[in-house]
């Protein structure tokens, strides 16, 4: 399956990457596996992804929880909780 | 447009005229003004900059603005939210809600500013004497968003 992922803001800083491109394993099913996956690239990753960071996600634009599925084609993104207003 | 998301400051009169001219059934407008504190967790704060998701934020803000609509009486409704870098005292955000009476648009106004803050995509970075600092979501703004929920 094919994504486009995006981070912002802490994590897009600590990642040094806004956006992405990437091709998943079909075992890649949900959000909460896409963020495992992610994680184990290692490194800065393994740290900022670690299981217990508190880190939203939005699937084509929608706040998310991390038993959603994935779904081809999508834009998903990762960022800290929102703090503007 | 009821949502703009833009680097310029606004003029909160000048929209407010907007908002309401030619509907003479409006006999409220109540409105919530954000402005840069130069103080925050104890650091004083010389700047911030605002972060936003492109595309998502508007949706995010029109959801919002939607929900207020079916909940209450409400006429017209505005969000202007600002971002890019910014100074203390400096207008961040501001949200304004036209009515027939006063109840229903100040219930209104606060309903899309907590919601703002829990679901609109915007993150604030602050400039301190220390470095820059990405500002911690408060647990305050979460138990502000709930207390529609039990309505």
């Amino acid at each position: 399956m094919k994504l486009e992922l995006k981070f912002f803001a802490s994590l897009r800083e600590a990642l040094k990457v806004s956006e992405e491109k990437i091709t998943i394993p079909d075992s890649v099913k949900t959000i909460a596996d896409l963020r495992i996956h992610l994680s184990q690239r290692g490194g800065t990753w393994a740290e900022v992804l670690a299981n217990g960071k508190s880190i939203r996600c939005a699937l084509n634009h929608q706040m998310v929880d991390p038993n959603t599925p994935l779904q081809e084609g999508a834009e998903v993104a990762f960022f800290p909780p929102v703090t503007g207003g | 447009m009821p949502i703009r998301i833009q680097e310029s400051d606004f003029n909160l009169s000048a929209e407010i005229a907007a908002l309401r001219k030619g509907d003479p059934r409006v006999g409220a407008v109540v409105t919530f003004l954000g402005t840069v504190r130069d103080m925050n967790d104890g650091s004083p704060v010389k700047g911030m900059t605002l972060e936003h998701y492109p595309g998502m934020t508007e949706k995010a803000l029109q959801d919002i603005l939607d929900q207020a609509k079916v909940r209450w009486d409400i006429y017209q409704s505005l969000v202007i939210h600002r971002v890019g870098p910014l100074l203390p005292e400096d207008q961040i955000v501001m949200v304004a809600v036209t009515s027939a009476h006063r109840g229903e648009a100040f219930a209104a106004c606060e309903f899309i500013m907590d919601y703002l803050k829990t679901a609109a995509p915007f993150w604030k970075k602050e400039d301190t004497p220390e470095g820059g600092r990405w500002v911690d979501a408060r647990v305050t703004d979460e138990t502000a968003m709930s207390r529609w929920e039990k309505k």
